[in-house]
């Protein structure tokens, strides 16, 4: 009797923290601190650097228990911007991205697990680009966390992962040293 | 000789009007090939070059085009169709200009999207205007496409109207246009 006593002691205390603490947040696209960068070869002799400039997502993540984070992130594939209109069309579309027909990219989340020291994880989900859905994994940094100046809360990360083009049905030839896109995400959440 | 009479097309006048059918079709043959060039074939950017810098000179072979029309003579239809005919044909006409002014500045307006300026031949340079919307390259892409393949419809049914006068009718609007005429 006294053992179940405390062991509901000890789930009611740690349900109860996890509770208390569990933190959304929402990725600061408003204040455009988050972005969504890719890189790729050209030719295999430079790298070319593009963002999607329009993305909205969201997270839970709470210091104390990590590996209960879940992040969730939408891309509109129209906003790509490479700094080139006129290649800008071109990956819009249906060589590349077929926008009209593939509006959004996205990301949710199944499962992140952080190291002991609690800065760095491997975030694992399904990801969606050009109408495929893949489960990716791939390693994410903590950058920081704490109060803003401004009465808010905020935390962030960066993380970054090779995608195959071929993988997600886009075949166009740009080359043998170009076949994957380096994709990296900089994300501040603000705690809602 | 060079300028249009009541009757006949002056030479200015007829060349302007080969050379720019020459140009517009050689520009929408060009325009389709080059869309389906891929990165490793060697045309991929001379194409697009090429199309750029012919469709700057039509442009300002278009301006002069209308130059000289406004201030010169403009020949009358020949009289062997109906009223209406010749109606639809000037509408024809006047739908033609119009096309290509949109071919045009929707031309200019993929290139220009980013303040990026167009060589010409690499010869000079058309900058880009200050003013620009939200999706230009892809707006204006489309009413590039779409402005050419209905210019190309209408050039057809143009052509199978001098046709028809030349081998139906039998009458002097298609050799005006080739050769300036005496008076009569």
């Amino acid at each position: 009797m006294k053992k179940l006593l405390v062991s509901a002691a000890v789930a009611a205390t740690l349900f109860g923290a996890t509770a208390a603490q569990a933190a959304d947040y929402v990725i600061d696209t408003k204040g455009a601190h988050a972005f969504v960068n890719f890189k790729i070869k050209h030719l295999g002799y430079s790298w070319l650097h593009g963002r999607f400039n329009t993305f909205d997502g969201e997270f839970s993540y709470d210091a104390k228990n990590p590996n209960a984070s879940t992040i969730m992130v939408n891309i509109d594939t129209k906003s790509i911007d490479s700094n080139h209109a006129e290649r800008d069309k071109h990956l819009r579309g249906g060589d590349f991205l077929n926008v009209d027909k593939f509006p959004n990219a996205s990301f949710k989340s199944t499962s992140i697990k952080f190291d002991e020291d609690g800065d760095e994880a491997n975030v694992t989900g399904e990801f969606t680009l050009h109408g495929v859905t893949k489960t990716i994994t791939f390693e994410i940094d903590k950058i920081g966390e704490g109060k803003d100046p401004w009465g808010g809360y905020r935390v962030g990360f960066e993380g970054e992962t090779s995608l195959k083009l071929a993988d997600y049905g886009i075949d166009y030839n740009l080359g043998p040293a170009s076949t994957h896109v380096d994709i990296g995400l900089y994300i501040e959440g603000i705690r809602k | 000789m060079f300028k249009n009479t009541q009757s006949s097309y002056g030479l200015v006048a007829i060349f302007l009007h080969w050379l720019m059918a020459l140009m517009v079709l050689g520009l929408f043959g060009l325009g389709l090939y080059m869309v389906e060039l891929t990165y490793y074939d060697s045309w991929y950017k001379g194409s697009m070059d090429l199309h750029k810098s012919v469709g700057i000179t039509l442009a300002s072979l278009l301006i002069f085009r209308f130059a000289w029309r406004v201030l010169g003579t403009q020949p009358g239809s020949v009289a062997s169709s109906s009223a209406l005919v010749n109606k639809i044909a000037h509408s024809a006409h006047l739908v033609i200009y119009v096309l290509l002014i949109g071919i045009v500045i929707s031309g200019y307006l993929i290139s220009t999207a980013d303040g990026r300026s167009i060589d010409v031949f690499a010869l000079f340079s058309i900058p880009a205007i200050e003013f620009s919307v939200e999706n230009q390259a892809d707006i204006a892409g489309k009413v590039h496409y779409w402005a050419a393949c209905s210019l190309i419809g209408l050039v057809v049914l143009h052509a199978l109207g001098a046709l028809k006068h030349h081998f139906i009718d039998k009458d002097k609007t298609l050799i005006r246009m080739i050769k300036p005429q005496k008076d009569d």
